[in-house]
């Protein structure tokens, strides 16, 4: 193995510092006695009761989950059909449209989704809130969805199918029992994709949120406007240490599939 | 069980001008687009055949499997299976399995589960689809192996279990599509007889398609040979190999020689022919007939190489210089180019360890062969 130069030693060093520090700060800070963010006034955890009894912020976070919890997975089902009918049938008419527009809103500016959206509930007079929220995050989300399942169904082996239907499943049993069983961690995977992106979304929500719905994120954001209280920061790291743990539990389960799998392959070719 | 030579040797339901085709393709075509990957073919398989589709990539012999289990349907033509027309008729419901080239064994699901897949669909009890699954893990020696997954089995052990798997149904047919492909050489040997035995234990019919003629000629009763979407000739292995019908065969099937010339005389029942290089070559053939050019194709392992030109004048001598001897330790391959130019190949068994005329590069030598070593082709 190559050992580090000096010179990746300092890039590495700066390259972590400058996208942990912040963090690192925030998180010391949701420590802090003082009611200044960038006072230190000695430890103590009164920001994180404060926070259990800040109603508010609890509501846009129950608010936030809802709306990520049924959007990614209205948005997964849609995602995956999006996806099926991108790879299988491929010479339906308007393919090209088709594809085109499931894919547009990975490049669409929030600022115009968020707008277009906001535009076509008016116009149809839709009542903005927690429902307008949950549709246009569906919207958004679903394209992401069906970019990570289409690039696992073109890499699956058709034969699998068909092998299916030749032993007496008919098309409708094929896809339950096999080429859903078979697609599925990318679809989970789609479909935790599409969870983060609506719970840490601002912008949309901004747009399409109406009187008692407020996400988390709008309700930090708004906040801060009115002064950063430690507060904030406590609420911050419970985030930052939701995600982290369920970044390491994910990466743990996926290297000792890793390792299993990479065991099992050797036995097999050595019995 | 009956040894297999003498079940074979009585087994030939197609000399039967009564018996019945099992499955019959009849003015089959297949067109992909402006590709025509199947010509109007016509082809019986006979109940308890082990029949072969032998063939060079994209000759169209895939095609024909597949338009037999249902993935595909013919653009014109019929096909037949024990007198039931299969048109229109979805794989799922068509009394034939298939044993894909890449196995395609469901990667979610153990190898018991995998073989009680197809049982399953058809609502079979569970002690009955569990007594089954125990029968076939057992048929293809696989018992201690039930509760794993396929990617946790060798090559081998996952072409049983596919097998497993598409015999499972007791099909009225199966299937083969390159069923070796992805072994290698020594366990594809092994398994060719395995196959061979698990056809006569079950009495199934068999259609396997390969590229790979000593897999066909080893295990099927007889062999289509196909290019570009049409046959060539169905016969036994051994009517391929020693009476093949046109050169295409001959030259697709195992090495040969093969003279061009016209018919110059006829002689005792047979024929002589005169090569633009001067030789003349008798044939025990005289179905031959007509003015036009005639090739004369003579398998290496049916002539002799030797120093000295032979005495018997009834055989014919050719005399050439040795270009290249290649040794491959149960035979030697001699190449030997004649006056005209032309190389021709002599293969002779080393069936004693030291010879005592060992025969040279650059050497002259006779190459002489009996009237009747090879066959007159008119295409």
């Amino acid at each position: 193995m190559n050992r580090l130069s000096r010179f990746n030693i300092v890039s590495l060093v700066f390259g972590f510092a400058f996208l942990y520090i912040p963090i690192l700060l925030l998180v010391i800070y949701s420590f802090n006695a003082s009611r200044l963010v960038t006072v230190w006034g000695g430890f103590s955890t009164r920001w994180y009761v404060s926070l259990f009894q800040n109603q508010q912020l609890i509501d846009a976070a129950w608010v936030t989950f809802r709306v990520a919890f049924l959007s990614a997975s209205v948005a997964t089902v849609l995602g995956t059909l999006a996806a099926i009918a991108l790879t299988r049938y491929t010479r339906f008419h308007g393919r090209i449209l088709f594809t085109g527009m499931v894919f547009a809103p990975l490049v669409m500016p929030e600022v115009i989704t968020g707008l277009s959206l906001l535009l076509l509930f008016v116009a149809i007079g839709l009542e903005r809130g927690f429902m307008t929220i949950t549709l246009a995050h569906i919207t958004f989300s679903m394209c992401f969805v069906a970019v990570v399942v289409q690039s696992r169904l073109l890499s699956f082996d058709r034969s699998l199918e068909e092998a299916a239907q030749d032993l007496g499943a008919t098309p409708a049993r094929t896809f339950f029992s096999v080429t859903l069983p078979v697609i599925l961690p990318a679809i989970v995977a789609g479909w935790m994709l599409a969870f983060t992106l609506s719970l840490d979304d601002l912008v949309i929500a901004s747009f399409t949120s109406g009187p008692g719905a407020t996400t988390l994120p709008m309700r930090i954001y708004s906040q801060v406007r009115l002064g950063v209280t430690p507060e904030i920061n406590a609420v911050s790291t419970i985030l930052i240490g939701v995600v982290g743990v369920g970044v390491i539990i994910a990466s743990l389960v996926n290297k000792r599939r890793d390792v299993q799998r990479r065991r099992d392959e050797q036995v097999a070719a050595q019995g | 069980m009956k040894s297999l030579g003498s079940i074979r040797r009585s087994f030939a339901p197609w000399a039967d001008p009564n018996a019945k085709p099992f499955i019959a393709f009849e003015n089959v075509t297949k067109r992909f687009g402006d590709f025509t990957a199947v010509d109007n073919l016509t082809l019986h398989v006979y109940e308890r055949e082990f029949f072969a589709l032998l063939g060079a990539s994209g000759c169209g012999k895939s095609t024909l499997l597949r338009m037999l289990a249902g993935f595909e349907e013919p653009s014109s033509g019929r096909i037949l299976l024990d007198g039931q027309d299969l048109a229109g008729i979805p794989p799922y419901r068509r009394p034939v399995n298939m044993m894909f080239q890449s196995y395609a064994l469901f990667p979610h699901m153990t190898v018991e589960k995998n073989i009680a897949f197809g049982l399953k669909q058809d609502g079979m009890p569970r002690a009955e689809i569990e007594k089954r699954v125990a029968e076939m893990l057992k048929l293809v020696k696989l018992e201690q192996f039930a509760r794993r997954k396929p990617h946790q089995l060798s090559g081998g052990q996952r072409q049983r279990v596919a097998l497993a798997r598409s015999v499972a149904k007791r099909p009225k047919v199966l299937l083969l599509d390159e069923p070796l492909g992805a072994l290698d050489k020594k366990l594809r040997e092994e398994t060719q007889f395995e196959l061979m035995d698990l056809q006569q234990q079950l009495g199934l019919t068999f259609m396997v398609v390969t590229h790979d003629q000593e897999e066909a000629m080893t295990m099927a009763d007889r062999i289509a040979i196909m290019d570009k979407g049409e046959v060539m000739q169905v016969a036994t292995p051994a009517e391929v190999y020693e009476a093949p019908a046109s050169r295409f065969v001959a030259d697709f099937v195992g090495s040969v020689n093969i003279f061009e010339g016209r018919i110059a005389g006829r002689a005792d029942g047979g024929v002589e022919i005169a090569t633009p290089d001067g030789i003349t070559i008798r044939a025990d053939d005289s179905s031959a007939a007509g003015e036009g050019t005639v090739w004369y194709a003579v398998r290496p392992e049916k002539i002799r190489i030797s120093s000295q030109k032979p005495d018997n004048p009834a055989l014919n001598a050719i005399e050439g210089e040795v270009w290249d001897i290649g040794y491959l330790g149960d035979m030697t391959v001699y190449n030997v180019k004649l006056a005209g130019g032309q190389v021709v190949r002599s293969s002779e068994l080393n069936s004693q360890r030291t010879t005592h005329d060992p025969i040279t590069w650059n050497d002259r030598a006779w190459l002489t062969f009996p009237a009747d070593a090879g066959v007159v082709l008119t295409r």
